[in-house]
């Protein structure tokens, strides 16, 4: 026996090292028809570890007090050693977790990998969401420019519409009776310990839920139908070292794309950092356009998409109704796809063309949500809210009526 | 198509522009940040011109010195005029409070500036005083309406008056000669300063140029550290390429 074996057998009688390795890697069987789109939940995992660690390192440098925050900022990007690259990387990164989350989820709609048994996968996954859209949101604060300033002014008097507690509410959350740096201290804290824990404990569920019933696949076939004589997927291949060197080439490629941006447009043409952060903090000053983060931009125009006064529903409870629904839908989604099929691949054109028109109008209302709303962008942004929720509400009638083609019992070849 | 909407959606922020700011057309000016005489003419003028009342204290000398390539001593001697060391930051001695009690607004930095406001409205806010006696300090803006400072590089730009003066709207397709027409509410020079007009643009270019270099001082170096991370990017792809179609040759 190796020293190598003898010490893993050591570890192994107090530890579980060797069985946990193979139950979730060496042993975990994917199915081998993985496309482009599987990249992106490893490419969440890498944005992830890449907002952790840079985090850690601008939290070396950042000083969190509204007398300080915006100096030591501009401190990091001048005269820290590599600070502008650790900043760079970090707000970046914050742009590109998004997008690969959301190409992440685009994936899980285009082959029903919510469907059932993974509900609880895309649960979880949900709640990942909800706390990277927390998280984002309070540490765009930190810098303390005039949008981290004024966009949480305006998302967090957002809770002053709930009738009854509202005004309590605003007040308990910011700590005093304006934004002030009792805020910015809160935020700072939530942000680098106490949602970064959160994420982290539901990522973990996320992949063990995941690990429990095995991987969907772009066909949506359950591969643990068709087994060998020791209990392995005949369509499966394990994880690594398959995956783990398949998945080394989309993280290059990947890599290449975020230090493309990263080197060369690391303000992202003004949606990654936005302009009028760079000036400072001033609660005496509005800015003329306050405009949310790009990642937040579809569920602002939700959220600003309800005009109209009733007696018992002002305009401003109204949109911050349809914008709790807007992600609150996302959560029953397993529910409302009655599909007897997971893949759009063997769902019919209703399905797929509905899909595109969805996601397109996603896309538009994302970059309305950076945008004034007034004239055509305000009916526009209408029209999205009605295109996004008529999509969740027709999706159990036209999923169950709609013909299916028959999905092949194998991987096909 | 699902390819062409994952790239839609991959490149869409980073290729759209965000729309902002007044709707007064800017002149556009090209920034180079690799023309050092520039960048230095920019400091000179920054220092001399606009640093009596805006500070840019996130900056240091010594740093400015060493992105510039302007010898310490140079700088010491004539960049230098408040009491302070080279490795200080860059602020002032006049106190915001007195400021504002004098100015009715104190004086903002001028670090980010161009990073705010973008590099072509420094530029043409720099060109664009014009008298207008109802002002205190006798003169008014066109991108920054009843501006609160005086036109501080007048003695290098000469009066600028706002008025009816020829516009070349065109050029005549035979002759090539400017076509030139009477309009209102037009900039021009009542009387040339110290700068003729061609000189006092230069001056304003290399005062933007300086104050698009002061916004970040890392940008050149960040394209040039990203060529080389790029480029062995591209070289590692090969043999993880080669190493995945290994271990897949089996797989069908």
């Amino acid at each position: 026996m190796s020293k190598f074996q003898a010490f893993m057998d050591w570890v192994d009688h107090r530890l579980p090292v060797t069985v946990t390795f193979e139950k979730h890697m060496s042993k975990y069987y994917a199915p081998k028809n993985f496309n482009f789109w599987y990249f992106f939940g490893v490419f969440s995992m890498l944005m992830l570890a890449n907002q952790i660690l840079t985090g850690v390192w601008l939290t070396m440098s950042y000083t969190p007090t509204a007398e300080g925050a915006f100096a030591s900022v501009e401190y990091i990007m001048r005269d820290v050693q590599l600070g502008w690259l650790i900043r760079y990387m970090h707000s970046t990164g914050a742009s590109f977790f998004f997008i690969v989350v959301y190409m992440h989820m685009f994936r899980g709609l285009m082959y029903g990998s919510y469907q059932k048994p993974r509900e609880l996968i895309w649960i979880f996954g949900m709640f990942i969401y909800l706390m990277l859209m927390a998280e984002a949101f309070m540490g765009y604060v930190l810098p303390w420019g005039q949008m981290s300033y004024w966009g949480a002014q305006v998302i967090i008097s957002l809770f002053g519409a709930i009738p009854v507690i509202g005004g309590d509410l605003v007040e308990w959350i910011r700590g005093d009776f304006l934004i002030s740096g009792i805020t910015l201290n809160r935020f700072f804290a939530l942000h680098v310990i106490a949602l970064p824990l959160v994420i982290v404990a539901l990522v973990v569920l996320h992949i063990l839920a995941l690990h429990e019933v095995g991987s969907n696949n772009p066909d949506g076939i359950d591969i643990k139908k068709h087994k060998d004589e020791e209990g392995r997927p005949l369509d499966g291949v394990p994880f690594h070292p398959y995956y783990t060197v398949h998945d080394l080439v989309g993280i290059v490629v990947f890599l290449f794309v975020f230090c493309a941006v990263l080197f060369f447009a690391p303000e992202g043409g003004g949606y990654f950092l936005e302009k009028p952060n760079f000036e400072e903090a001033n609660g005496l000053k509005t800015p003329e356009h306050i405009a949310p983060v790009w990642y937040f931009g579809a569920f602002y125009t939700i959220l600003r998409a309800w005009t109209i006064d009733l007696p018992f529903l002002s305009s401003q409870l109204g949109g911050v109704i349809l914008m709790g629904a807007a992600i609150a839908i996302l959560f029953v989604l397993p529910w409302l796809d009655r599909s007897p099929v997971r893949s759009w691949r063997y769902k019919g054109w209703i399905t797929r063309i509905n899909l595109v028109i969805f996601s397109l109008f996603f896309i538009l209302l994302t970059w309305l949500g950076t945008q004034p709303a007034s004239g055509l962008y305000q009916i526009l942004g209408q029209v999205g809210t009605f295109v996004y929720f008529a999509w969740f509400i027709t999706l159990p009638i036209i999923s169950s009526k709609e013909k299916t083609k028959p999905v092949p019992e194998r991987v096909p070849g | 198509m699902k390819k062409l909407i994952a790239i839609l959606f991959a490149i869409m922020p980073a290729f759209a522009f965000a729309a902002g700011g007044s709707n007064i057309p800017l002149d556009h000016m090209k920034v180079d940040l690799e023309d050092k005489a520039s960048l230095q003419r920019g400091a000179q003028l920054f220092t001399n011109y606009c640093m009596g009342c805006h500070s840019t204290k996130f900056a240091r000398y010594n740093r400015v010195a060493k992105d510039l390539g302007i010898p310490a001593d140079l700088m010491e001697e004539n960049l230098i005029f408040a009491e302070t060391k080279i490795g200080n930051l860059m602020e002032i001695a006049m106190r915001p409070e007195d400021s504002k009690k004098w100015f009715g607004a104190t004086p903002p930095d001028l670090t980010l500036v161009a990073r705010v406001r973008g590099a072509d409205w420094v530029y043409t806010y720099l060109r664009s005083f014009y008298e207008d006696p109802m002002r205190p300090y006798g003169v008014n803006n066109t991108v920054f309406k009843d501006v609160g400072m005086p036109h501080v590089l007048e003695g290098l730009q000469g009066r600028q008056v706002k008025g009816t003066a020829p516009v070349v709207v065109g050029y005549d397709p035979l002759t090539a000669q400017e076509i030139t027409e009477e309009k209102d509410g037009v900039l021009y020079l009542a009387e040339e300063g110290e700068l003729n007009a061609k000189e006092f643009d230069r001056a304003v270019t290399d005062l933007t140029n300086f104050l698009v270099y002061m916004g970040e001082p890392i940008a050149m170096d960040r394209k040039e550290i990203g060529f080389w991370v790029l480029l062995f990017l591209a070289i590692l792809f090969i043999p993880v390429y080669y190493l995945n179609r290994e271990y897949w040759r089996d797989i069908h």
